[in-house]
């Protein structure tokens, strides 16, 4: 979201002034965010250079596992599939106003439902992993609606109740990978079994597209790319997306104005954990795992494609450069490791960028607020958008 | 080993587990009454418990790693509280991120870093230790588990009986009518948010410099949601709440108890107890009455 510059001065040159120019209600979004984004990036190199590491030998070590090379970029990209495909939903949930934050959860519960009919089906052709990627998306997109009937029938909070079920969904997923009637691998003569199902048949795998010279594009990645602009397009040109930003935006208006209010907020709530659900199977059948459903398989994409949602504020295309750079973060990280730099640099620096991103829209129409005195009507309907979409 | 030894393993391991929770849940029943849902309970205890062992560790003093542990989530307290009830940024999201930068920071700083340990010494009531049953587990303990019995009545006090207990109950059911009165909302909510901070660091501390001794990368595991999920099942009153800590202190003992007792059964239900009953008491009873109505609302003047 660009800051509304009051009475932008024409030509480009003066433009960037005015964008300098500390004005009556404050600096604009994009310099306070990229103010917060100086910040984070000196804080975490502060944090390198305090424990003894060096930050220009981290950088390296990050851009050598991400980007160094085809091999290099092609895990990155692995990464951003199930990444992108959470933060899409994460979208969609907080648009209608719904904050759905138990994505870790829904994340287990596809790849449970995907691993399940796999497994049980084991048919060959194309047909099966199209079957897995459908189960996934139904199990997880319930798993999600039960927090939405939750909500509808006994009043129970959307966030609470989504976040308590994800502890739900690893046990449930414990459950199933500890008993051999679900999905415990098969005994092999006397081997010791471990918690984790059997392998995937290879019909049951998403297979990599394009033979570029070395990179390979997995199929999770063209379907994540696929729903961003689907609901891209779904929220900003359709009818419906247009409820359900008004759901988001006034609850009450949206009633009135004949929104079906418990439908639709129900909707986005399945839609995003179908999507987290898409991500689980994604997770489960490219080869960013070993292809087997193991209790910590999620390995927190639920958690931090919540994280890119909230870096792209809540748009879908934006969600696309911002899970590419958690990507870079994630398939880095194990480089750092080279450098005395623990990879757990990553997670701090991510925390950092998240609230380099969310903090500045809020101070921003804040700071405006204040200046107008909060007095005229006109200054605080201005700010409210600001302040809403930062939400969540 | 006999039923009686076995159960009083089980109570004794119950209580050591319960107590860290108990602190914690003092901590957010209070803030949760002042309307905030604070997700970074979770951090709070966290980084509590890094900062104790590493306090701990640099004085050879547990106690200053006590200490530490209080101003650690004390900090955790003002950061949250500024973000989300000074500048407005959603609490629910300060949180996620809190939660996110403490497990990174805490995790990072520990692989790179070792520390001696030290832990609280134990004390031991004469006569009553020597009750068959629960003597042992109630009256052998590390001494701040008798904070306890000055945390509880005080948080009960504070809430029920105390003005600003008063005022933070009414910002957290109608902050609009609170702030009508004179009652300055945020900065209530900034000063709960500041004692959970205090009673979270100090369950986090126990934890580390009580119970364990050294600092294990994510400790808490998730008990920052159970405790969480413990103030939903006591319906926001605090006995019913440390009921909950002590029902999901006893589950988790059970849990670690099953192998030795020779049971086959699954400990997923055990470990999914809390979350279950949490969400079991918000749908079957109607505790969602007697949730804060602001409870997680952020409060601007003005608007409705």
């Amino acid at each position: 979201m660009t800051a509304p510059s009051t009475g932008a001065p024409p030509g480009t040159g003066r433009r960037l002034l005015g964008l300098l120019t500390p004005r009556p209600y404050g600096w604009p979004t994009p310099v306070a965010t990229a103010v917060g984004v100086v910040v984070a990036l000196a804080l975490s190199s502060a944090l390198i250079t305090l424990t003894g590491g060096s930050p220009s030998a981290s950088v390296q070590a990050l851009f050598q596992g991400s980007m160094a090379d085809w091999t290099a970029w092609s895990s990155t990209l692995l990464y951003a599939a199930p990444l992108l495909l959470v933060a899409v939903g994460a979208c969609v949930s907080a648009r209608s106003g719904s904050f759905n934050i138990g994505q870790e959860g829904q994340v287990l519960i596809g790849a449970l439902a995907a691993a399940w009919v796999g497994l049980r089906l084991a048919i060959n052709g194309p047909v099966l992993i199209v079957i897995m990627l459908l189960a996934a998306a139904l199990a997880a997109g319930a798993w999600a609606g039960l927090s939405s009937l939750m909500h509808r029938l006994r009043g129970v909070n959307v966030v609470v109740s989504t976040m308590l079920m994800t502890f739900v969904a690893q046990q449930v997923v414990a459950y199933a990978v500890n008993m051999p009637w679900l999905l415990q691998e098969s005994r092999v003569g006397n081997a010791p079994v471990s918690p984790q199902s059997n392998p995937l048949p290879p019909s049951g795998l998403l297979g990599s597209f394009g033979e570029y010279p070395g990179l390979q594009i997995n199929g999770g990645l063209i379907l994540a790319v696929a729903a961003a602009v689907v609901i891209a397009v779904a929220i900003t040109r359709t009818p419906w997306g247009f409820r359900l930003t008004m759901l988001g935006r006034n609850p009450l208006a949206a009633k009135h104005a004949g929104v079906r209010v418990n439908a639709l907020g129900g909707a986005a709530l399945a839609i995003s954990g179908a999507l987290a659900g898409l991500a689980g199977a994604v997770l489960l059948a490219s080869p960013v795992g070993v292809n087997r459903l193991q209790p910590g398989m999620a390995m927190n994409i639920g958690w931090d494609g919540l994280l890119v949602a909230l870096v792209a504020r809540n748009r879908p295309l934006a969600a696309m450069p911002v899970a590419l750079l958690f990507g870079v973060l994630r398939s880095g990280g194990g480089f750092l490791a080279a450098t005395g730099v623990p990879s757990f640099l990553v997670d701090v620096v991510k925390a950092l960028l998240v609230l380099a991103f969310v903090a500045p829209p809020v101070v921003v129409a804040l700071a405006r607020r204040r200046r107008s005195g909060g007095r005229t009507a006109g200054a605080r309907q201005e700010a409210a958008p600001v302040a809403e979409e930062a939400i969540a | 080993m006999s039923a009686a030894d076995n159960i009083s393993t089980i109570l004794s391991s119950g209580i050591r587990l319960t107590v860290p929770l108990a602190f914690a849940a003092c901590g957010e029943y209070l803030a949760e009454r002042a309307g905030t849902m604070n997700i970074s309970l979770e951090a709070m205890m966290l980084g509590a418990a890094f900062g104790s062992v590493a306090t701990a560790s640099a004085t050879g003093s547990a106690t200053a790693g006590l200490v530490a542990g209080v101003l650690i989530g004390l900090l955790i307290g003002l950061v949250h509280g500024n973000l989300a009830h000074r500048l407005e940024v959603n609490t629910f999201v300060v949180g996620l991120v809190l939660n996110a930068l403490v497990l990174g920071l805490t995790s990072y700083l520990i692989t790179i870093s070792s520390f001696d340990s030290h832990q609280v010494s134990q004390v031991s009531v004469p006569w009553l230790r020597d009750i068959p049953l629960i003597g042992h587990p109630l009256f052998v303990e590390r001494w701040p588990v008798y904070l306890l019995l000055l945390v509880v009545p005080l948080t009960w006090w504070l809430v029920e009986r105390s003005r600003w207990g008063l005022e933070l109950r009414a910002v957290g059911e109608q902050p609009q009518a609170a702030d009508v009165t004179g009652i300055r909302v945020n900065l209530r909510r900034r000063q709960a948010l500041l004692w959970c901070g205090a009673l979270a660091g100090l369950g986090g501390a126990y934890l580390a410099v009580g119970e364990v001794g050294s600092f294990n990368q994510n400790m808490t595991a998730g008990r920052g949601y159970i405790v969480i999920a413990a103030v939903i099942f006591g319906a926001w009153r605090l006995g019913r709440t440390l009921l909950g800590c002590v029902l999901f202190g006893l589950a988790d003992a059970m849990r670690l108890a099953l192998p030795a007792l020779g049971l086959t059964m699954n400990s997923q239900l055990l470990v999914v107890a809390p979350y279950l009953l949490a969400l079991v008491a918000m749908l079957v009873f109607t505790t969602r009455n007697r949730e804060p109505k602001s409870l997680g609302q952020p409060f601007v003047r003005g608007s409705t």
